[in-house]
């Protein structure tokens, strides 16, 4: 087998296994009627997935990981956070951010 | 069956429009994949890809983080099996993603739902909840974002791939701007009490873990952890006051 059928191999296996998880939930899920304790659940899960995605990148470095406080991500996080707080506004937000961290960095 | 979903969508949503909005709520998605996926194009061209093999694979796989740890892998001559693994790892935080759009989408046809599906990304997802929550979002104009931000992510990986090595690192802080993105997404996400301290909860967890577990297992796990904590605390104070049953989810 050559290095490009190898490579096209890999991506569709890839390719694969990445949609199946965004695929079986919808298509299991968005026709049923789900319990309310459900419905509880699935509402708390973006504001905690975001949490957990964004918490590590402000505080955290390096790799392996290790606990970081002196970081421009984590400066700019602040005024940020704040800004989006009172305005609700996410193209203010992003454009802050960036111009902010342009700045520190 | 299409035309019974057409019949279904307001007014406001056909194709055209559904596009404007769509595009017009992503931008900030576009923001941030121009620099992370030049930076891709990049990497991936001094593993050893061409633009149409960077592009091939965006294209399939439509995965940032996934996509920098394979092309890592390859270059370090790790094995298919090792590399399809990893990537299944790396991305089985969709299946949150997923679960928590489909009350939201319960009009929509199975083929649209399949196309849908592949365009759920941390980013996507975040921008779309946020606009199914806040109410009048569709999931036509939703499937706009997640098309749109994919058109991007293709595109800018293969110009990384092409002409990377011209483009200077760091201008303008764009590198921030996924970050930033988040930040205020999280600030719509906090609807009342129970959803802060469930994201304060999270985010501790998720600091912790991410410390001492290997890759991005934290995200899944401290997630499910702090939503199941926040469902049962809610339980536990006489029937949800305050929650997710207030009317606002469709039946």
């Amino acid at each position: 087998m050559s290095a490009e059928t190898d490579y096209i191999l890999i991506i569709l296996g890839m390719g694969a296994v990445t949609y199946l998880p965004r695929w079986v939930p919808l298509f299991a899920l968005s026709r049923r009627r789900l319990p309310g304790w459900v419905l509880d659940w699935l509402d708390l899960i973006p504001a905690a997935v975001l949490s957990a995605l964004v918490l590590p990148a402000l505080v955290t470095s390096g790799e392996p990981r290790h606990f970081d406080l002196f970081r421009p991500e984590l400066y700019v996080a602040v005024p940020t956070f704040l800004f989006a707080l009172k305005t609700r506004s996410l193209g203010g937000s992003v454009v802050l951010g960036m111009g902010l961290y342009w700045l520190l960095s | 069956m299409k035309r019974r979903e057409e019949s279904k969508a307001p007014r406001g949503y056909d194709w055209p429009r559904a596009l404007r909005a769509g595009t017009g709520a992503a931008w900030p998605i576009f923001l941030g994949y121009v620099p992370i996926g030049v930076a891709f194009g990049v990497l991936a061209q001094k593993g050893g890809l061409g633009p149409f093999e960077v592009g091939l694979m965006s294209l399939l796989v439509f995965a940032g983080s996934a996509q920098f740890i394979a092309v890592s892998m390859l270059a370090a001559g790790a094995g298919a099996s090792a590399v399809v693994a990893t990537t299944f790892v790396v991305n089985l935080r969709h299946l949150l993603m997923s679960s928590a759009l489909a009350p939201h989408l319960h009009q929509v046809g199975h083929g649209w739902l399949a196309l849908f599906a592949y365009g759920i990304t941390d980013e996507s997802f975040a921008v779309n909840h946020a606009r199914f929550s806040r109410g009048g979002w569709h999931w036509r104009p939703a499937l706009a974002v997640n098309q749109s931000a994919c058109a991007v992510w293709v595109t800018g990986t293969m110009a990384g791939a092409w002409a990377g090595r011209f483009i200077p690192q760091g201008a303008f802080g764009i590198d921030y701007a996924l970050i930033a993105m988040f930040l205020c997404l999280l600030v719509f996400q906090l609807r009342g009490r129970r959803h802060a301290v469930t994201a304060a909860i999270s985010g501790a967890l998720a600091v912790g873990l991410s410390l001492v577990l290997p890759g991005n297992a934290y995200i899944i796990l401290s997630t499910v952890l702090a939503a199941t904590f926040g469902t049962l605390a809610l339980r536990g104070r006489a029937g949800g006051r305050g929650g997710a049953s207030e009317g606002t989810r469709n039946p």
